[in-house]
């Protein structure tokens, strides 16, 4: 598969002269979907800003679709849709000529069908003919989400599009995004939520301080999730592992008091009672029995204190 | 270029204009009555005639011009500015569209906001006193340029402004003087020689003077004149809007 968003080195510097973006490199690839973590001011909206032509870049190049976001923005902005996390909306407007401006703004001929279908899978149809300011929150936000849809993006960027979003509303956004993603359209995430990202990411990247730290699919982060450990620990401590055990794979904790058996949840045996029973006729005596389990929230956590320290 | 993005646009700005439309029909109609009640009637009655023309009728084209200049300007420059202050310019930026198409919406939506103002404000006048237009053709060019360059003017102030206060202080302490003091209501042949000097260079002096000869075909300087002021003024307007968008200042970070 090809990118058809290519960022390299992007620096960006604001006029303060803050340091945001720090030569930050990424490649997406059409059709999937990313989901990009960071604490607060990683950078993630000034990398989206940069890429949407809200911001200009200090250094470094951005192609979308294989086009310059400079030299031709028109070409590239025209496959690129924006769901800012500000709710910015024009108060007095409704919602229906503020998702028709959207769509004539990018250039698109009138289609009132396709703007219609838009606002009923947001279920917003009802409220069209309300004013912005009339809407709860959450709708706003969902006008946002109908606005950057209205003109047939390719890529789509959501900013934070559940932040204050309830639970079952959360859900129904995912279900809009998958749907999306049916369609072939390529969407990056902003998000706090790691269960997000977990619940409909192909891959995960995360950025810290204007850094990229990794990139990763889903997959093998859930895997490495997936593992659990078992830490056996001992009454009396020993110097080196059973033979009986060696089957095992075992590690031996520095102090020489607890075994550590790692195992997958998801294979039909852990193996632990047998483990546990040749444990004891190995003449080991057990003082207690611990388990734990990384979480993606663990891994980022993890990385993100690592680059910190 | 990006018609379908200009045509956007100057609808989402019409929209504005047209919900308030009562409103934005009676002032103009209630302030000119006013005018004439005050200037027409109160000192018209001491001031018969200037150069031959009848008082009353003798101020139209100034009261017109001075609605249209400040209109021009407030509505312009409010159009981009609220953008920015609510955050929706971040569409405006981020949407395939040149500076050009996004000046041609803004401006093209204020310029006919006043248009509509001027026009109300003539209809209103001729109710009250006997009006003929002497170069309609002329007047109708004037008009349009003077709305086009003001709004152009107010398109740069609405992304100048940092503030609302900002955004009242160059029409208040600079447009409103000159238009007063640019002849909207006298002749300049009125006023002391040392005066008559200082007031060419008021550039308003000159739009005044050739939107009136295009009424009464008398006016204190040369049409030719009146015309390159204000098309040099559309110029200098646009060669700062065109340096804005190509080094973003005010909009992009
Ligand atoms: N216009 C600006 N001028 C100066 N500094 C800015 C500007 N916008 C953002 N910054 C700074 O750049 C850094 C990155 O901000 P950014 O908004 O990209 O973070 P973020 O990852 O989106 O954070 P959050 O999760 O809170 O939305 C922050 O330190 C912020 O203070
Ligand atoms: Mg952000």
């Amino acid at each position: 598969m090809s990118a058809i968003l290519s960022i390299r080195d992007l620096r960006k510097s604001y006029e303060g002269g803050f340091e945001a973006l720090k030569g930050a490199s990424l490649d997406i690839e059409e059709g999937e979907i990313l989901a990009l973590l960071g604490p607060n001011g990683a950078g993630k909206t000034t990398l989206i800003s940069t890429v949407c032509g809200i911001t200009t870049p200090t250094s470094g190049s951005v192609t979308v679709g294989g086009h310059d976001i400079s030299q031709d923005f028109r070409a590239a902005r025209r496959l690129i849709g924006l769901v800012p996390q500000e709710i910015n909306l024009e108060p007095f407007e409704t919602v229906w000529n503020s998702v028709r401006f959207s769509r004539g703004l990018f250039g698109k001929p009138r289609n009132d069908a396709l703007l219609e279908e838009i606002l009923k899978k947001l279920s917003l149809w009802d409220k069209r003919k309300s004013q912005i300011k009339e809407l709860s929150g959450g709708m706003k936000r969902r006008v946002l989400i109908a606005k950057a849809l209205s003109h047939e993006p390719r890529i789509l960027f959501l900013d934070e599009p559940t932040a204050g979003v309830d639970v079952e509303l959360r859900k129904d956004m995912w279900e809009v995004v998958r749907e999306l993603k049916a369609d072939g359209v390529t969407i990056i995430l902003t998000t706090h939520y790691i269960e997000e990202a977990e619940a409909i990411a192909d891959r995960v990247g995360v950025i810290t301080k204007g850094q990229i730290l990794l990139v990763e699919d889903k997959a093998t982060l859930m895997a490495q999730m997936g593992q659990k450990q078992l830490e056996v620990q001992l009454s009396a401590p020993i110097t080196a592992i059973p033979e009986a055990l060696s089957s095992y794979g075992l590690e031996l904790s520095a102090d020489g008091a607890a075994l550590i058996y790692t195992y997958d949840t998801r294979a039909e045996r852990t193996g632990i009672t047998s483990l546990l029973n040749e444990v004891a006729s190995a003449g080991l005596v057990l003082a207690d029995v611990v388990t734990r389990q990384s979480s993606l929230e663990d891994i980022f956590v993890g990385l993100v204190a690592g680059e910190q320290s | 270029m990006n018609w379908t993005a200009v045509a956007s646009i100057y609808r989402f700005e019409m929209a504005r204009f047209f919900r308030t439309l009562m409103q934005s029909f009676l002032s103009p109609v209630l302030s000119t009555s006013l005018y004439f009640v005050v200037f027409g009637a109160a000192i018209g009655s001491r001031i018969d005639q200037v150069e031959g023309i009848a008082y009353g009728a003798f101020i139209v084209p100034g009261l017109i011009m001075l609605s249209v200049m400040t209109q021009s300007i407030s509505n312009a420059s409010f159009g981009i500015y609220f953008p920015k202050f609510i955050g929706t310019v971040y569409e405006l930026l981020s949407a395939p569209v040149s500076f050009l198409e996004i000046v041609l919406g803004y401006v093209g939506a204020a310029a006919t906001k006043a248009l509509f103002i001027g026009l109300v404000i003539l209809g209103t006048a001729s109710l009250f006193v006997d009006l003929s237009i002497a170069h309609p053709g002329a007047m109708v060019l004037f008009l349009l340029l003077t709305c086009l360059s003001f709004a152009l003017l107010g398109f740069i102030i609405g992304i100048w402004a940092k503030n609302f206060e900002q955004l009242q202080l160059v029409p208040l302490l600079i447009v409103t003087p000159l238009v007063f003091l640019g002849g909207s209501f006298y002749s300049i042949s009125m006023l002391p020689p040392i005066w008559q000097k200082i007031t060419l260079f008021n550039p308003v002096v000159y739009l005044i003077s050739g939107f009136r000869w295009s009424f009464f075909g008398t006016s204190d300087v040369p049409v030719v004149t009146s015309l390159l002021a204000i098309g040099g003024f559309t110029c200098l307007c646009l060669a700062v809007i065109w340096w804005i968008f190509k080094t973003g200042w005010r909009i992009r970070s």
